[in-house]
């Protein structure tokens, strides 16, 4: 299988790899995906007092597509409002990577991870 | 030195065509794939294409008389390495035709009688599809499951054993994980109960000793492209003491007793025979190479990383394969982290599938490590630098993988992962 040098880049240089207190307010968490599936994707958003998704940080077991994936979300959200970051579409990440179709599931999975985590940010804040 | 004849004058030497490729191409480690035809196979290979071209079914003159004479010499190297009459010997298009003739074509011939096959769950996919095809015409199938280790249990094969059964198939060595399964004891169970025993030997020839006679192996597969010799040939042994008649797959001229119609390809026919040769002779000391390499490379590994584990039985098995699974990291991806080498995945990642290794899924091992096992296979052109450059490449992007992997982070903070509720999709 041969893949784009975007999505290589971002397999090579994988950005915003790590992670932030999960105890902490303005961080939301966002775990999706199973081991048995051959992925998990762990993204987290620290959201500041104006709504703003100051930082994000992910880790991810899973195909090189899944790594690029969530790391190229990483890059989106960041500075993005919530509202911003819930309208960031699967087919948007797929395209930017030019995944092949048996990886559409690892975009899918990226957006249902920034989804979550807005998810469990809004939980801790509501 | 080896050199690769050619009559035009530019002899170039084996090692200078190899090394010149190997500055910018991987490290070749899949050698359960295919092996590279060796130059000696190809220099006794070479005279048949031009010079002795003629069809070996030819019996009117000497173009065909010197073609057969090369072939008959084959087939007794053929026989030779699993200790058969070379009248027993059938030439084929490679292992898969040689297991479809054997499955397809014995349970045909005692249809009459017999209606009952066995076989294992984690045999090849030619031998699985061959007796899927036969169970839509009627035919029982028992699909054996493995032990942990990768083996066949001999007190469940003795259990499903019927009055009705006409054949056991079992694999001589795991195309995957290695094993070795124990070919003695099922030959002697088979005997007993008076049912024939086929052995896909792809894997196995060349590498462990084979003796049809001590095994009562009554049909055995060979192929050519995994044992150095040439992509497009293998072998069916037949047995011809107590007989074993099969029905034909193909019709046509009748060559090779009937039971494998069409002309002999004499170059490649030429070529196995070279390549068993070869193999018999030099099969103990080049073991005994593998295994230290097969040693090294493993403690290489286990002394940078933890979590990691060996597929198959450890004592059972060829020391030309290694199967191995690294804890919290994904096959693909690492995979694509060690471009430098050139190897196999059990993961799903790799196929258009998304289920893992259905061998590695037999043996009970979990779909998590089953997503992160790599096939490594060692050969006869793989050196101690090689291994020692892979064993570092490994080691580093496991290690770069594992620091991005949620599931390492939670195993570090001891969280057990097989606790989480996951959201399957």
């Amino acid at each position: 299988m041969s893949y784009s040098d975007q999505l290589l880049d971002h397999y090579e240089k994988p950005r915003n790899i790590g992670s932030m207190d999960k105890q902490d307010k303005n961080v939301g968490t966002g775990l999706v995906g199973a081991p048995a599936c051959g992925d998990v994707m762990k993204l987290q958003i620290k959201v500041n007092e104006k709504g703003v998704i100051e930082d994000a940080k992910f880790k991810t077991f899973g195909c090189g597509s899944a790594i690029a994936s969530s790391s190229l979300v990483t890059e989106w959200v960041k500075g993005k409002t919530i509202d911003e970051a819930m309208a960031i579409k699967n087919t948007q990440i797929a395209e930017h990577l030019a995944l092949p179709p048996v990886k559409i599931h690892c975009s899918i999975l990226a957006e249902d991870a920034v989804k979550a985590a807005i998810k469990d940010y809004q939980d801790k804040n509501a | 030195m080896l050199v690769i004849g050619l009559d035009n004058g530019h002899e170039k030497t084996y090692m200078d065509s190899m090394s010149a490729k190997h500055d910018q191409k991987p490290i070749y480690l899949d050698y359960q794939a295919t092996t590279p035809t060796d130059p000696r196979v190809v220099d006794a290979m070479m005279p048949y294409f031009h010079e002795h071209f003629g069809n070996p079914h030819s019996r009117n003159h000497p173009y065909g008389w010197e073609a057969e004479e090369a072939i008959e010499k084959a087939r007794e190297q053929v026989a030779h390495i699993i200790n058969a009459n070379p009248k027993e010997i059938i030439f084929t298009s490679g292992a898969t035709e040689s297991n479809n003739i054997a499955i397809k074509g014995v349970a045909k011939f005692y249809q009459e009688r017999k209606n009952h096959i066995i076989t294992c769950v984690t045999e090849h996919k030619c031998v699985l599809e061959s007796c899927r095809h036969l169970s839509q015409d009627g035919f029982d199938i028992t699909y054996l499951p493995v032990q942990e280790n990768g083996l066949i249990d001999l007190d469940e094969l003795r259990k499903a054993i019927t009055d009705k059964t006409a054949l056991i198939s079992i694999m001589g060595v795991h195309n995957e994980i290695g094993v070795i399964q124990p070919l003695k004891e099922i030959g002697a169970l088979a005997r007993e109960h008076k049912v024939f025993f086929h052995s896909d030997c792809a894997q196995a020839v060349g590498k462990i000793p084979l003796d049809v006679q001590e095994m009562n192996i009554d049909l055995m597969s060979i192929s050519g492209h995994k044992i150095y010799g040439p992509k497009g040939v293998g072998a069916l042994f037949v047995r011809r003491k107590p007989r074993v008649r099969l029905a034909p797959m193909m019709s046509g001229g009748g060559q090779e007793r009937g039971m494998r119609s069409g002309t002999l390809p004499t170059p490649l026919c030429v070529g196995l025979g070279e390549a068993c040769a070869i193999c018999e002779k030099e099969m103990a000391k080049e073991n005994e190479r593998l295994h230290s390499l097969h040693n090294q490379f493993i403690a290489d590994i286990k002394s940078e990383l933890s979590d990691v584990y060996i597929n198959g039985d450890t004592t059972h098995r060829i020391p030309g394969n290694i199967n191995i699974s690294f804890a919290y990291v994904e096959g693909e991806s690492l995979m694509m982290g060690i471009k430098d080498l050139s190897l196999s995945s059990g993961s799903a990642c790799t196929s258009a599938s998304l289920e893992p290794s259905y061998v590695l899924r037999a043996l009970g091992v979990d779909e998590e490590l089953a997503h992160t096992s790599l096939r490594i296979g060692l050969g006869r052109f793989t050196t101690k630098e090689q291994l020692k450059k892979a064993a570092q490449s490994i080691v580093s992007s496991v290690q770069k993988l594992r620091e991005m992997s949620p599931l390492w982070e939670m195993a570090q903070e001891g969280i057990d992962i097989s606790k989480i509720e996951w959201a399957h999709h």
